[in-house]
């Protein structure tokens, strides 16, 4: 299926969250995910099932002002 | 002591975390600071990529408390998720609320930023909100439940001070509760000085530090600023008079009234 993951459309074999960030091969532990807008707790992240065309934002700590 | 929400911290001096040269300065500048409270922010990842790890652990080492912000958001759904997002990211109910209405000015989008404040503290969250130094819109803040209101002093990253230092004193005279805190547009530790002279709590600043030919003296540099700025309050400023007063005394003036 066709997720877009930070505004790139990509073909995944994952069909969960937790799946898909091991499929992209996101390794950091600090990471935040929200799918359509709604924030998906890590404990939730094998829980949660992803559909075609979901809009998968992942999320790092960064420098801020 | 300055008091946000239900916590105490020593410092009146907030710093951000961007723009500097090198990690290494950052960290030194931010400890030269002595800021308790850091800002930080969320932002994508790339895939395979640990950059926000990489800064992460610098800023653990830091040992302060950090202030996620909602930077660049346009919308109040964009700033309220990038909210839940960063509470689950830093464990944290504080935030730094920003709603922009401009992408070039940075203004803050006034009437978004009530609204999300207002969906953001019924949901357990500390609303730190960056906003214009207009009262009903800071009044409003209040109302929707904010504890700390965040009046800018000038444009972001403008440097060019406190520009409606009457607006920022009525602020703070018909707010004498609300933590309040000048955030953005300070240039120089002077401003930061005339901040904590009109009895605002604390400021909150990154370019003027990060962007100084010598950041980690330039964070010394607001560290005494403000800690003088909040010395010259607490002591009691005299008021400005039209005319002349002499500080030496009259009395005993030598050829005072000489006979021509």
């Amino acid at each position: 299926m066709v997720v877009i993951v930070n505004g790139e459309r990509l073909e995944v074999t994952a069909t969960h969250v937790d799946q898909l960030l091991g499929e992209l091969d996101y390794q950091g532990t600090h990471l935040a995910v929200a799918v359509n807008c709604g924030v998906i707790p890590r404990a939730r992240w094998n829980l949660t099932a992803l559909q075609d065309g979901d809009a998968v934002e992942i999320l790092t700590p960064r420098q801020g002002g | 002591m300055v008091k946000f929400y239900e916590t105490e911290f020593s410092s009146r001096l907030l710093i951000g975390s961007a723009l500097y040269p090198s990690p290494a300065i950052m960290q030194r500048a931010i400890r030269a600071s002595g800021a308790d409270i850091v800002t930080v922010s969320v932002r994508r990842e790339s895939a395979g990529g640990m950059a926000g790890e990489a800064f992460w652990s610098l800023i653990r080492e830091l040992d302060v408390t950090v202030l996620p912000n909602t930077a660049g958001c346009m919308s109040v759904r964009e700033a309220v998720t990038t909210a839940r997002l960063a509470r689950e990211l830093f464990d944290t109910p504080r935030i730094k609320l920003e709603v922009i209405a401009d992408s070039e000015t940075l203004q803050p989008d006034v009437v978004g930023l009530v609204e999300a404040a207002a969906i953001l503290i019924k949901d357990g969250f500390e609303v730190f909100p960056y906003c214009t130094e207009d009262l009903s819109v800071a009044q409003r803040l209040v109302d929707a439940g904010c504890r700390v209101v965040m009046p800018w002093a000038s444009a972001i990253g403008s440097a060019r001070g406190i520009v409606n230092r009457e607006g920022l004193k009525l602020l703070r005279a018909r707010l004498p509760e609300i933590t309040l805190v000048v955030d953005a547009g300070l240039g120089a530790p002077s401003h930061a000085a005339e901040a904590l002279e009109l009895g605002y709590d604390a400021v909150l600043l990154n370019t003027a530090v990060a962007k100084a030919a010598d950041p980690v003296v330039m964070a010394e540099a607001f560290r005494l600023a403000v800690d003088a700025g909040r010395a010259g309050f607490e002591a009691g400023l005299m008021g400005p008079r039209d005319f002349a007063s002499p500080s030496t005394p009259v009395i005993g003036t030598p050829f005072w009234h000489a006979v021509s």
